[in-house]
């Protein structure tokens, strides 16, 4: 090898981003917000045929220990609030699945009642469009939110209180 | 026949000035009331002639038309096996009819939904509060004249508009 190698054989070096950025992308707990039928495809997602655990994926009940927010279905102006405020209740860093046209558009319901668009309120990484997204969908969603999460920059300076989490668009 | 119902029959004894008009229509009866005497009408309903279930209340908005407001309730009685549908006038300029929650308990909250959405008040309702929309929201959105897609927002005009 042409590279320098004073630690030896058994010691690979790499960036710290790198190794922080896969723990986070390998160890996504997603905060279910199942509001409609794009529940039942997520539930579906979670069950042994797709089996998300695979991805490191597994649900939690609980905001506090969620860093992925999976709102899936149709969102009312009336829960909204109650949306917000699991979503401040979740720690840093997270992540804001948009899961069907609902939750991306208001869908079909261009009505009074119905928020169009989840991201009116959140700051959305990741739009899965269908009317409901068949579970490879969610899946493939959840992979581009791992790509995502890799392309993180000082993902690990930001956390012990260096500078800012940089997040390349797109 | 609507007229040999023996409901209708019943009621007409009792309160022929308030009946305006008696239907059936396949089968389902549909009696048209004033609605001053509304809750003596549905406890005479529920004592005497057994419709001892509330299934449902609702109101239809027939927009430009006067009366505006009709407030229906639907009605079975269980012993009997048998519905009624009372329909009771109510003027946009008097929007309010008297409450049957002290007839069948489950009217309480049939006519908070009324009350929410088509903005019919209720006299002598025991807790007459929004049941579906949040607190603060404005307006009845039932209502013909309510914006579809809400007060704050242009209205759709069509796909190629």
């Amino acid at each position: 090898m042409g590279v320098d190698n004073p630690l030896g054989d058994n010691i690979i070096t790499a960036s710290l981003d790198g190794l922080v950025n896969w723990s986070r992308k390998s160890s996504i707990w997603p905060m279910t917000f199942g509001l409609a039928c794009c529940a039942i495809e997520m539930m579906a997602t979670g069950a042994s045929h797709n089996d998300l655990d695979r991805f490191g994926i597994i649900f939690r009940a609980s905001p506090r220990q969620s860093d992925c927010i999976i709102i899936a279905g149709t969102v009312t102006k009336k829960m909204l609030p109650v949306i917000k405020t699991v979503y401040e209740q979740m720690p840093e860093p997270k992540w804001v699945i948009a899961m069907g046209a609902c939750a991306c558009s208001g869908g079909i319901f261009d009505t009074y009642s119905v928020v169009q668009g989840i991201d009116e309120a959140l700051p959305v990484d990741v739009y899965i469009p269908g009317c409901p997204p068949r579970p490879e969908a969610l899946l493939f969603g959840l992979i581009k939110l791992q790509e995502k999460i890799m392309r993180e920059r000082n993902s690990f300076g930001s956390t012990i209180g260096l500078g800012e989490r940089y997040e390349p668009a797109a | 026949m609507a007229e040999n119902n023996r409901a209708v029959v019943k009621l007409k004894e009792r309160f022929a000035a308030d009946i305006i008009g008696v239907k059936e229509f396949r089968g389902e009866v549909t009696v048209t009331v004033r609605k001053e005497n509304i809750v003596e009408i549905c406890t005479f309903l529920k004592s005497a002639l057994a419709y001892n279930l509330l299934t449902d209340v609702t109101a239809v908005d027939y927009l430009g038309q006067d009366p505006r407001f009709l407030v229906v309730y639907n009605l079975y009685s269980i012993p009997n096996k048998d519905r009624l549908r009372v329909k009771a006038q109510v003027t946009e300029s008097d929007c309010t009819i008297d409450t049957v929650s002290r007839v069948w308990s489950s009217a309480d909250w049939l006519e908070r939904e009324v009350f929410d959405l088509f903005g019919v008040t209720f006299n002598n309702h025991p807790d007459l509060r929004r049941i579906l929309m949040t607190d603060d929201w404005v307006g009845h959105p039932l209502r013909k004249d309510y914006p579809l897609q809400g007060p704050d927002r242009e209205p759709y005009k069509g796909r190629l508009s």
